[in-house]
């Protein structure tokens, strides 16, 4: 009777032991939360278009390894980023940092919505000088619903 | 009439880019550190554990240092190219044992040949992340003041090792 | 013998896309009506050869002929019957097989419902289209030819890649193949207007319904993508900005930009110049993306079939293709005449405005997508263009767009009024602003960013409601249900397909908003609590599949203490390429999506394991499909289904499947 006591609360407590609440892969959640903040921006240089965090390739478990370190001596984002720029290069990041080579990818977008925007502008101006108000006749009309609609032959 | 013309000369320029830029290879990063110091270690020999190497011992010369591994089949590829060139005696080239096992290490050397004057072993491959290795084999040709001058990513073939990395030894060399 | 005649056939199929690229074309030029004519009987043909190829590859894929170079290549004969088919466009040679017959499929759609054009209009489009045709059959035959022999044959085949062994990979690339070729419709609409001078409004009414359709297909092609991207490369994520993904999202932002400026060109016979630009441009950027897919200029996790080899031939080809008709574009463009006049403030300004931005953010994911490549040739270092570009220059271009999106409906033709406009919206707009930013406090979290989507979204339902509301108040006629039926399907197509970015817009805010995710270390018994749901392992168990080993996870899923699913992520180890893929499982729902994907097996029996809590993730996805279904609404409008049915009268027609009614 009392081996059967002991084995139930055995067994209980085995179950208590065994449903608990799985544990953070991290041993330290805050370098990681911090880690993954850098790497989602960071690009992987083996298998080339994944990012830090995502590769499973050896280098990366190695580069997060070392970020990891970095972290934990209380390193700045920037630190840790001109590490890997030393080694590897502007490649490494996702973002590409401005400079001389960059302008034109960075500025480049705003550059041609204003030269886009000047352009309509002037054009729409031209556009009503030389054209006051000449709309689409209604011949033109009644051409395109008999073109459409008769199978007519076009010269 | 010109300005219908835009189009096409913005097209034409890209073709012309994309053009030059089957040429290339997308996949191959080049170094920063080319021009720069070689990063300094001190990492335990191969052959004799209980020694190590610096490549501060080999500052006046000129000389290769070749990252590979047992378990990288391009190092298998490269590896009569720098067996013949350890023969020719021209530059001594050191070997990094780059995330390896030692007993794997040697026993890939006894097999085909080793062309090192000496291995060093990285094992966590930390050196490796210092001097910016991606995938082995890499080969850096460091100049008699300690400067990287020249890196190879992937295997080193006769070609490259004719055209470029023996002609810049030479050049190193005379200096 | 099949593969033979499965070669044979692209031969024949090449000389007959040469005679349909030159005979019919030279024929609209002279007048001679006998010529023009050989132009519906090649295209059929040439249909029905290229089928036939496609046939062949398929037969040699299900009888497991490796002998085949391209089947041993890409399949083995422990790979099931309907993966061994998919496999047809698994890599390079495939593919542009896949891309040929669906060009030829296009080809066989303009001789079923082409009736009403003019002899002259459709020998020259089928003429353009046989000519792209020519290029990619010669393409193939030369260089990458899917029926070359392996001598001696090998034992066994290699195997698909294992990221292809999908149910998106039997869906995806077809649908994606259909909007990129589809483009070839309305770009070879352009160059027969350009070639003869009939650059009217009749040419953009014709054009409309192809480019749709093409659209719709793109769009769920595009979405189907993702979303396998999203299940099957296990990281969670749904778009990448990689260099395919752009490749295909180029051509959709054109081609948006075109379905609006058509619609101006057809109702006010404005923007011809630029409407014809837009054509050459959607179906050159389709063109643009096959080279940087197949040519390996760019690195990318999705490319898988890569030659720079070949890509040679696919520049010169571009360059002869895009090159000549941009120059056919520069030298006809300038004669063709303006179009009715309209004031900076009208629905032609504003849908130009929304053109102009559409146009721009394209160029930017162009710009971002080549420029590695561009300080590469030039010699000036590496760079990596990724997503944290994009985002930073896509949001503040498309914000404006999208709240144009909401007014550029309600602005009457020719001259609208602004304050009449923002009298007319004022209450949409109140409802958008408060909502958007009072709904992040109430859910807990609020970010410019979050507040931002939400408002754009809600902006474009509130603006569609004014919308409707306005035209119902202003239709005639008895009875709430008369007056919706008479107004036209294209309306509710493009109500609903503006509705559709709304939805897909609340998917990525929320998504981005309130996604969480857990890395944790679980032992058999152990929960873990995400998004108010708790998962506990039940432990892994081996599973032997057709071609692959796997471990699979048992993982049930309870909230409040009531059970909601279980869920079997794998890990699993493809065999013939040693390939180990993370197979996630994923519960999807209207409101969340859980997501569980297995990482490494730790020490006795406790496994590495991520968990997502993605809300609304679903709608991203729903969104597109929406868009897609306002699309094909807007084509079976009234106005097609008359021209249909008045084609239908003349004896010729035989029967022709529903697609009929997109002309």
């Amino acid at each position: 009777m009392i081996r059967i006591w002991t084995l139930m609360v055995v067994l209980t407590m085995a179950g208590v032991a065994a449903a608990q609440e799985a544990r953070p892969l991290a041993e330290n959640p805050q370098v990681e939360a911090r880690l993954k903040v850098l790497a989602v921006e960071l690009r992987c240089l083996v298998c080339q278009n994944q990012t830090l965090a995502d590769s499973n390739a050896p280098l990366a478990e190695d580069l997060r390894r070392e970020v990891r370190e970095m972290i934990a001596k209380n390193m700045s984002d920037q630190d840790i980023i001109n590490f890997l720029v030393e080694r590897y290069g502007d490649f490494v990041l996702y973002r590409p940092p401005l400079r001389a080579t960059t302008t034109v990818l960075w500025i480049g977008p705003f550059l041609l919505l204003a030269v886009a925007g000047t352009v309509l502008i002037m054009a729409l101006r031209r556009r009503q000088k030389t054209l006051p108000d000449v709309v689409v006749s209604d011949a033109d009309h009644e051409r395109v619903v008999q073109l459409l609609s008769d199978g007519a032959k076009h010269p | 009439m010109k300005r219908f013309l835009l189009p096409l000369a913005i097209f034409l320029v890209m073709v012309g880019f994309l053009a030059v830029g089957l040429t290339l290879n997308p996949r191959e990063v080049p170094s920063p550190l080319v021009g720069k110091a070689a990063p300094d270690f001190v990492l335990p020999q191969l052959h004799e554990a209980d020694k190590v190497f610096s490549p501060k011992e080999l500052t006046g010369k000129v000389w290769l240092l070749n990252f590979w591994a047992s378990w990288c089949n391009g190092c298998k590829e490269e590896h009569p190219v720098l067996m013949e060139l350890a023969k020719s005696g021209v530059v001594p080239i050191y070997g990094a044992d780059y995330k390896d096992t030692r007993e794997e290490a040697l026993a890939w050397l006894r097999r085909w040949g080793n062309p090192y004057q000496l291995v060093a072993v990285d094992e966590a491959g930390r050196v490796g992340i210092n001097y910016g290795v991606y995938g082995v084999p890499e080969t850096y040709v460091i100049d008699k003041a300690g400067k990287i001058r020249y890196k190879q990513i992937g295997p080193v073939d006769q070609d490259v090792l004719d055209k470029k990395i023996l002609p810049l030894v030479r050049e190193l060399q005379n200096q | 013998m099949i593969p033979e005649i499965g070669h044979f056939a692209l031969i024949l199929a090449l000389c007959v896309a040469a005679v349909q690229g030159t005979v019919p074309i030279f024929g609209a030029a002279s007048g001679n009506a006998s010529f023009m004519a050989v132009a519906k009987p090649a295209a059929r043909g040439q249909f029905l050869l290229v089928l036939i190829a496609f046939c062949c590859l398929g037969y040699a894929f299900a009888d497991k002929d490796f002998s085949v170079l391209y089947v041993a290549a890409n399949a083995n004969s422990k790979l099931p019957l309907h993966y061994r088919l998919a496999a047809i466009w698994g890599a390079h040679e495939g593919s542009l097989l896949l891309w040929t017959f669906i060009l030829t499929l296009w080809m066989m759609a303009v001789t079923l419902f082409s009736k009403h054009l003019p002899d002259a209009m459709r020998a020259r489009i089928l003429g353009v289209m046989g000519l792209v045709s020519l290029g990619f059959l010669l393409f193939m035959l030369t260089v990458s030819n899917p029926f070359e022999r392996l001598i001696p044959a090998a034992p066994d085949g290699r195997d698909l890649n294992p990221l292809l062994q999908d149910p998106g990979m039997v869906m995806h690339p077809p649908m994606l193949y259909m909007g990129y070729v589809g483009f070839s419709v309305a770009f070879a609409f352009a160059i027969a207007a350009l070639l003869g001078g009939n650059l009217d409004a009749a040419w953009a009414r014709w054009s409309r319904p192809w480019t749709t359709v093409a659209w719709c297909f793109l769009t769920v092609g595009i979405a189907l993508g993702s979303g396998w991207a999203y299940y099957e490369l296990g990281w969670g994520g749904w778009w990448f900005w990689d260099p395919v993904e752009n490749a295909s999202f180029m051509p959709w932002l054109a081609g948006t930009a075109l379905i609006h400026s058509l619609a101006v060109t057809d109702k006010r016979g404005g923007f011809k110049v630029w409407t014809v630009l837009l054509a050459i441009l959607a179906f050159s950027l389709s063109l643009l993306g096959t080279f940087l897919v197949r040519s390996g200029v760019l690195t990318s996790v999705h490319a898988f079939a890569t030659d720079p080899k070949r890509g040679l031939f696919i520049l010169v080809f571009l360059a002869v293709v895009i090159g000549g008709s941009l120059l056919l574009y520069a030298w006809r463009a300038p004669r063709v005449g303006l179009g009715g006049g309209f004031d900076p403030v009208s629905r032609e300004a504003m849908l130009l405005v929304n053109n102009v931005l559409l146009v721009v953010a394209m160029a930017s994911v162009l710009l971002g997508t080549l420029y590695p490549l561009f300080l590469d040739a030039l010699g000036l270092g590496k760079i990596s263009v990724g997503p944290p570009y994009f985002d930073t220059v896509f949001v503040p271009l498309m914000t404006p767009a999208l709240f144009l999106m909401g007014i550029g409906p309600l602005a009457q033709w020719k001259k609208a009024s602004l304050p009449d406009l923002a009298l007319r919206l004022r209450w949409a707009f109140g409802v958008s602003v408060a909502t958007a930013v009072l709904l992040p406090v109430v859910l807990g979290k609020w970010t410019p960013l979050l507040s931002l989507g939400l408002l754009l979204a809600l902006w474009i339902v509130t603006t569609a409601v004014v919308n409707i509301r306005e035209r119902l108040t202003r239709l005639e006629g008895a009875g709430l249900v008369n007056r919706l039926a008479s107004i036209p399907r294209s309306y509710w197509g493009m109500i609903l397909a503006h509705c559709g970015i709304a939805v897909f817009i609340v998917g990525v805010t929320m998504v981005k908003g309130f996604e969480t995710e857990q890395d944790v270390r679980m032992n058999v018994g152990d929960h873990a609590t995400i998004g108010g749901y708790t998962f506990q392992f039940d432990g892994a168990k081996d599973l032997v599949g057709p071609n692959y080993i796997a471990a699979r996870g048992t993982f049930r899923v309870t909230k409040d203490g009531h059970d909601v699913t279980v869920m079997y992520p794998e890990k699993r180890r493809y065999m013939v390429q040693s390939q180990t893929m993370t197979e996630a499982a994923i519960d999807s729902g209207l409101l969340r999506d859980l997501y569980v994907s297995l990482g490494e097996p730790l020490e006795a029996g406790a496994w590495s394991v991520r968990l997502y809590h993605k809300p609304f993730i679903d709608w991203i996805w729903g969104g597109c499909l929406i868009m897609a279904v306002g699309g094909v609404l807007a084509i079976t409008d009234r106005r097609y289904r008359l021209a249909w049915r008045r084609e239908q009268e003349v004896p010729v027609a035989a029967s022709q499947p529903v697609e009929a009614s997109i002309v």
